[in-house]
């Protein structure tokens, strides 16, 4: 049932307004002052507030201020008796969704609320719709609708139970450590740690360290001895981020812990044995590197048990809708602003690009437009200029040279707003050529 | 068993066929007795000079005070304009799931816009306009079926259009609260 606020200071007003609202079938509270509404609507969620403008204790506008202020989305419809047009212009200023002067026709109100809660209604249906989709198509923090991402949402339900080694393959931003987590927390192991190790960022001594830990004097500045990340993760998982970049000296080490789930620390002589699972993940062809000979190959098949293929994004285009609004949830709570919609001009050029940097690079373009946002909407020019400048970039691959040379043309006359001498200026033409032009393409200024 | 009745309360002059025609209509619709109380007053004390009408409220409340102690719901029907401080007028007003409802007989009349006296057609009006509040005191809401009695008017000809019964949903929803009444009678009995 649709919940209504009344804010009256006059107990008959209330009174009055409460029976005839509730005859409709409206739930309805009714309070003296502002304080006690702004009170109200922060524990509880209304449809409807409905706030005389003449007030003792704060008037209608503050409380309208107010509700604004602390972001509560509830429509406010402002009433009073000594209508004039400068109130009625704060009102609308402030936010308020309507403005009504009492006495009022019988008609009038019950028509402005339907109005209301019908929005209101689809409002919460598209909310609920979202939450569905997103459990939906949501596994874990991984989100995608299509048949690519679904396969990868199986391999990983059917992969976690198990003990195997996986190797994940995806393009960088793909969202590689998203899956070894996803393995981790649907895996018996899920109590146990999970720990990351990108092995492309650290030189071979460095890396062999930070795996198998080492033991004090075990090298020049090892003032005392230190667990590995092998030991951190133990009943664990271990996910070694970038594995096509360790050293081949290293990669003996790891390939001999794989294969005795046994190692010693650096300098150290006992032998440590351990329950860890291992997943890896790099974004290089690892059988092309062991046809190069830069990867062991033995090593290739004990990480080899389990091979799951994230696709790039331009390869899964269908679930860029749902990732933007996941975004755009996400980073309008981190931020605090809300932006939680997305023009369809920006989402087509969302949908136009192809996403070298993949769902990474997605998620800060979407950080980048919240931020940069001045309404609840993202417009196009609030997203990032290279994603911008890309989209424009590309779309002529696929169009004629004389395509280009009218859709440039267009271009510049809008950014001029039909000067004839300017647009001829830019383009570095006269005026006779650019009005040729404007007829052969029948350009409309 | 003692069965609570339903009790009219004419609020200044009203004509005896008026009483009478909702009395006997109101008997058809509810499975209590209808029974007539003597008339009171005009209510001065509603009075609002400004807007030259009545505040319903303020019946509605002197209204309730009418009810006899067997009575289960009080119909207070009065021949003065209502309006309440957030309308501009009313045909009527209940208290929702309440004891008391009032209903006004002036603008169901053709003469109030200016054309010709239909005593058949005041009645007709008039009966719906009682069912329905009295619909109101029984926990009934509006109604969003046109002919449905419960459904909201916001002018005569939405009256019109209405059949002085309920649909089949209101009535089910009221048959429901009858029975819940009922069983407060034979609490009360037995008490």
């Amino acid at each position: 049932m649709s919940q209504i606020l009344i804010v009256d200071d006059e107990e008959i007003m209330r009174q009055s307004l409460t029976d005839w609202l509730k005859e409709d079938g409206y739930e309805v509270i009714a309070v003296e002052d502002g304080f006690k509404a702004l009170e109200l609507v922060q524990r509880e969620n209304f449809d409807v507030m409905l706030v005389d403008l003449k007030m003792p204790k704060m008037d209608g506008l503050e409380v309208l201020r107010e509700v604004k202020r602390l972001k509560v989305d509830v429509p406010v419809i402002i009433i009073t008796a000594y209508a004039t047009v400068d109130t009625a212009v704060a009102a609308m200023k402030e936010g308020a969704y309507d403005y009504i002067v009492k006495p009022f026709h019988p008609e009038e109100l019950g028509i402005i609320i339907r109005k209301i809660i019908e929005h209101q209604n689809l409002k919460k249906e598209n909310i609920l719709l979202r939450k569905e989709l997103s459990q939906r198509y949501q596994f874990h923090d991984i989100i995608g609708k299509g048949p690519g991402m679904q396969k990868v949402f199986e391999l990983i339900r059917t992969v976690a139970p198990t003990r195997s080694t996986v190797l994940i393959q995806g393009e960088s931003g793909t969202g590689k450590e998203l899956v070894a987590r996803a393995i981790h927390s649907e895996s018996p192991r899920r109590e146990g740690p999970f720990v990351a190790l990108s092995c492309a960022t650290l030189p071979e001594t460095l890396l062999e360290a930070e795996l198998f830990g080492y033991e004090k004097g075990a090298f020049t500045g090892a003032l005392t001895a230190k667990m590995g990340k092998l030991e951190m993760a133990a009943g664990g998982t271990l996910f070694l981020d970038e594995v096509a970049d360790i050293s081949l000296k290293t990669q003996i080490d790891l390939l001999r812990f794989l294969q005795e789930r046994e190692f010693r620390r650096l300098g150290g002589s006992e032998t440590i044995k351990i329950d860890v699972r291992i997943i890896a993940a790099t974004n290089r062809d690892l059988k092309e590197l062991v046809e190069a000979g830069k990867f062991r190959e033995d090593l290739f098949y004990r990480l080899n048990v389990i091979t799951i293929n994230i696709p790039p994004l331009r390869e899964r285009k269908e679930d860029i809708p749902l990732l933007v609004q996941h975004f755009l949830e996400k980073f309008s709570a981190a931020i605090g602003k809300r932006v939680d919609k997305i023009s369809p001009q920006a989402m087509s050029i969302l949908m136009e690009y192809d996403w070298p940097g993949n769902v990474r690079e997605l998620e800060n373009a979407i950080e980048h437009a919240v931020v940069i946002s001045q309404e609840d909407i993202v417009l196009p020019e609030a997203l990032p200029a290279t994603i911008l400048g890309k989209g424009e970039k590309r779309a002529p691959l696929q169009k004629s040279l004389r395509d280009v040379e009218k859709e440039h043309i267009e271009k510049i006359l809008r950014e001029v707003k039909g000067n004839i001498t300017q647009a001829a200026e830019i383009l570095g033409i006269n005026r006779v050529t650019l009005y040729r032009k404007i007829k052969e393409y029948d350009i409309k200024i | 068993m003692m069965n609570r009745a339903i009790y009219i309360l004419p609020i200044g002059k009203i004509r005896e066929e008026i009483i009478e025609g909702v009395k006997s209509e109101l008997v058809k619709v509810f499975p209590f007795p209808i029974k007539i109380l003597s008339e009171i007053p005009n209510p001065a004390y509603a009075f609002d000079a400004t807007r030259g009408q009545y505040h319903s409220t303020k019946i509605l409340r002197e209204v309730a005070n009418y009810l006899p102690p067997d009575g289960l719901k009080i119909l207070g029907i009065t021949d003065v304009d209502l309006c309440t401080p957030v309308l501009t007028f009313v045909f009527g007003e209940a208290q929702l799931g309440g004891k008391a409802c009032v209903i006004s007989l002036t603008r169901l009349r053709q003469e109030y816009y200016a054309l010709p006296r239909k005593d058949t057609l005041l009645l007709n009006r008039v009966v719906k306009e009682a069912i329905h509040e009295l619909g109101h005191t029984l926990g009934l809401v509006h109604c969003s079926l046109r002919e449905c009695v419960m459904a909201f008017a916001p002018d005569v000809l939405g009256i019109d259009q209405k059949l002085p019964q309920f649909c089949s949903s209101c009535r089910k929803v009221l048959n429901k609260m009858i029975e819940i009444f009922k069983g407060e009678n034979e609490m009360a009995d037995l008490g």
